[in-house]
């Protein structure tokens, strides 16, 4: 199926050169991410404040001055790099919703959530899996400069290329900036005449 | 007759995937899959309708969609003045915002006076919505529980959620399969709960990402429907799609005569095609993993990760990761101590998980006669107004009131912690529901997950415990 094109409701990501953020932790969670407490809003804008939430304020609501997220510019920082299994847990979309209002526009782990990836590639956050030592080497340089080539599936990052996997419709997605709805609303006519059939 | 060629043997998932493709997938595309009933709470769904609602785009089978309040609900009865505590003005106005929606739309509802209100993976199977072989999505993770009755079961992102709405359909990429056979029979004290922490923990807290577990074999077979939801439940927690088991005769009994299950003879006809759904001999799967049920003990987490889990009643273990150390210094937990003994300020019983009338009943079953240790704090939540109304006509919430514990209104209550229902920071809490994340119960709350018994266990004692530890009033023989 080709992509029609439509007008893009995402700014297309295509290449993106960058610095990175490192959180280590193994398992962040999508509750990390964004506590559920938070999921009463009927937006999904603004929640960038909230990302990271209760590891980056004191209960008091003060941001902790030596958690990472508090001590960057946020447009010079817009590739996260975390430990093992990237956004297990819930199905809120709020997670990359947050992630990307605060300015993330990629995630490097060695393993990121199923939901969690469907979720991102639809609103311009990119999910990246890259092989054990790569991820050792981008863990051990915090605040590295990286570039992420969507076009190519490739990280490139202290003079080494590392390929990584996209699903491919995600991506294409992505490229253009396009949410996926159109085009389930183009298959229509086609999704009619599976209910008719099985109606049958 | 036999056909001159077998058929391809096909899995369980490969009958019901196939069935729901209205187009196949492709390398530059995924399958797109029909929705046969979409399940929709007040908490996912917001940003869905208002995006439908700025394209012009109408719910286009709201015949197929059954929406709930269970999030954000308040589990405290309404003041006299009528008003329901909501924890934030908020709160209320996303509940307020669902029902608009839903009426705009024509979805039904089950609001605050329906009888059939609860937490979404509860009304689902209990109303009969849920069949084996149907295609169910959510806004919420847990939706694998639907997988007991065979179905493929599965949640999904605000995003998708408004693609189901619009389209009735999503595309997807075809899952892997793993089987998970679980032979030999769970000792007595030995419940679903445990045995699903044993599961999360045998394959890790990413061990099914990319899969669809299928359960299988003596054990799973001899549990009932509510101890099958409660393994399907967590098969997230393993990082995997969907859990899902075999529709056999438990599960066509389970579903005649539930409100919204096919009546008399296209019941007959339905439960002949659920029963065709089990995977045939021979069939493949992409991974196969086996457990033995005989050799499992009652169960409880020891770490910040559900697969975190060992034996209740094992030292807690010395940590072998950065991942696992972290979590034990979250916790306050000390290598090489046992678990039993430790203090509990709090014990939650309830959850999509756990909020079951067999539930109640295991921990009614050993509070009965006896009292909640006076330091700790115990709620109890329904996980439905039907489960609600079950276990009062029982008997179940005077046992719990006796003992100590708070008989709340139904919702996901303390399970997700957003509507009030919070553990005070530092205060460790023994809880039935899925998930023991940094906070998962309020900012800086500590949470055991166990089995309803051990839960109950521990409320009585003060401290974590051995729910076999506590003689229940025996029953006759």
């Amino acid at each position: 199926m080709r992509v029609e094109p439509g007008p893009p409701a995402l700014e297309p990501f295509r290449a993106l050169m960058s610095r990175t953020v490192v959180l280590p932790h193994a398992n962040i969670d999508t509750d990390q991410i964004i506590p559920a407490r938070f999921l009463t809003t009927l937006a999904r804008t603004g929640l960038g404040p909230l990302a990271f939430h209760d590891w980056r304020y004191h209960p008091g609501g003060a941001p902790k001055d030596d958690f990472v997220l508090n001590t960057i510019t946020a447009a010079d920082h817009r590739i996260l790099v975390a430990g093992d299994n990237f956004g297990c847990g819930s199905s809120r979309e709020h997670a990359p919703w947050a992630l990307t209002d605060f300015g993330f526009r990629a995630v490097i782990s060695t393993k990121v959530a199923d939901i969690f990836t469907s979720n991102a590639l639809k609103n311009g956050l990119l999910p990246i899996e890259v092989d054990a030592a790569t991820h050792a080497r981008l863990i051990a340089a915090p605040g590295a400069d990286v570039v992420v080539d969507l076009e190519a599936r490739e990280v490139r990052f202290d003079g080494r290329t590392t390929a990584f996997e996209v699903e491919p419709f995600g991506r294409r997605c992505l490229l253009d900036g396009v949410d996926p709805l159109g085009f389930i609303l183009s298959r229509l006519p086609v999704i009619e005449a599976f209910e008719k059939a099985r109606a049958a | 007759m036999a056909p001159p060629h077998p058929p391809h043997p096909r899995t369980l998932f490969d009958k019901v995937w196939k069935s729901h493709v209205v187009e196949p997938e492709a390398p530059d595309r995924p399958a797109l899959i029909h929705v046969d009933l979409h399940l929709v709470h007040e908490v996912t769904s917001p940003q869905a309708f208002s995006e439908l609602n700025a394209r012009g785009l109408e719910v286009r089978r709201p015949d197929l969609t059954i929406a709930t309040i269970d999030h954000s609900t308040p589990t405290l009865a309404a003041g006299p003045d009528g008003r329901r505590p909501y924890v934030t003005a908020r709160a209320e106005a996303q509940v307020a915002a669902l029902r608009g929606n839903c009426a705009r739309h024509g979805i039904e509802l089950f609001d605050w006076e329906s009888p059939n209100r609860g937490v979404v993976h509860v009304i689902g199977p209990e109303q009969g919505l849920t069949w084996p072989g149907m295609v169910v999505v959510c806004g919420d993770s847990h939706t694998s529980t639907h997988g007991a009755f065979g179905a493929l079961a599965f949640g999904i992102g605000t995003s998708e959620v408004g693609h189901v709405l619009a389209t009735q359909c999503l595309f997807q990429r075809r899952p892997r399969t793993l089987r998970l056979r679980i032979d030999g029979r769970l000792p007595p004290g030995v419940g679903a709960k445990d045995l699903a922490l044993a599961v999360v923990s045998t394959l890790g807290f990413s061990g099914g990402t990319g899969h669809v577990i299928e359960y299988a074999g003596e054990a799973v077979r001899g549990l009932g429907m509510e101890g099958r939801m409660t393994l399907c439940n967590m098969s997230i927690e393993a990082g995997a799609r969907a859990g899902m088991v075999a529709p056999d005769e438990t599960a066509v009994d389970y579903l005649r005569g539930r409100p919204r299950a096919p009546v008399g003879d296209a019941f007959d006809r339905a439960a002949e095609r659920w029963l065709a759904l089990a995977g045939d001999d021979g069939a493949a799967f992409d991974g196969e993993i086996s457990l033995d049920a005989s050799a499992l003990v009652p169960m409880a987490t020891w770490g910040s990760s559900p697969d975190q889990a060992s034996a209740v009643d094992a030292a807690i273990p010395t940590p072998g990761t950065a991942t696992a150390r972290r979590a034990l210094d979250y916790m306050r937990l000390e290598p090489g101590k046992p678990l039993i003994g430790t203090p509990v300020d709090v014990v939650f019983v309830g959850s999509c998980t756990n909020g079951r009338i067999s539930d109640l009943r295991a921990a009614a079953a050993i509070l009965r006669d006896r009292r909640i240790d006076p330091r700790v704090r115990m709620l109890v939540a329904p996980g439905s107004e039907a489960v609600r109304r079950e276990a009062e006509a029982e008997g179940l919430h005077e046992i719990f009131l006796a003992a100590g514990a708070e008989w709340r209104l139904p919702g996901c209550s303390m399970c997700i912690a957003m509507n009030g229902d919070q553990v005070r920071p530092g205060k460790l809490a023994v809880s039935t529901s899925n998930r023991n994340f940094e906070g998962r119960q309020g900012p800086g709350a500590r949470t055991i997950l166990a089995s309803p018994a051990t839960a109950a266990a521990s409320a009585v004692a003060g401290a974590v415990a051995d729910p076999r530890t506590y003689a229940v009033a025996s029953h006759a023989g």
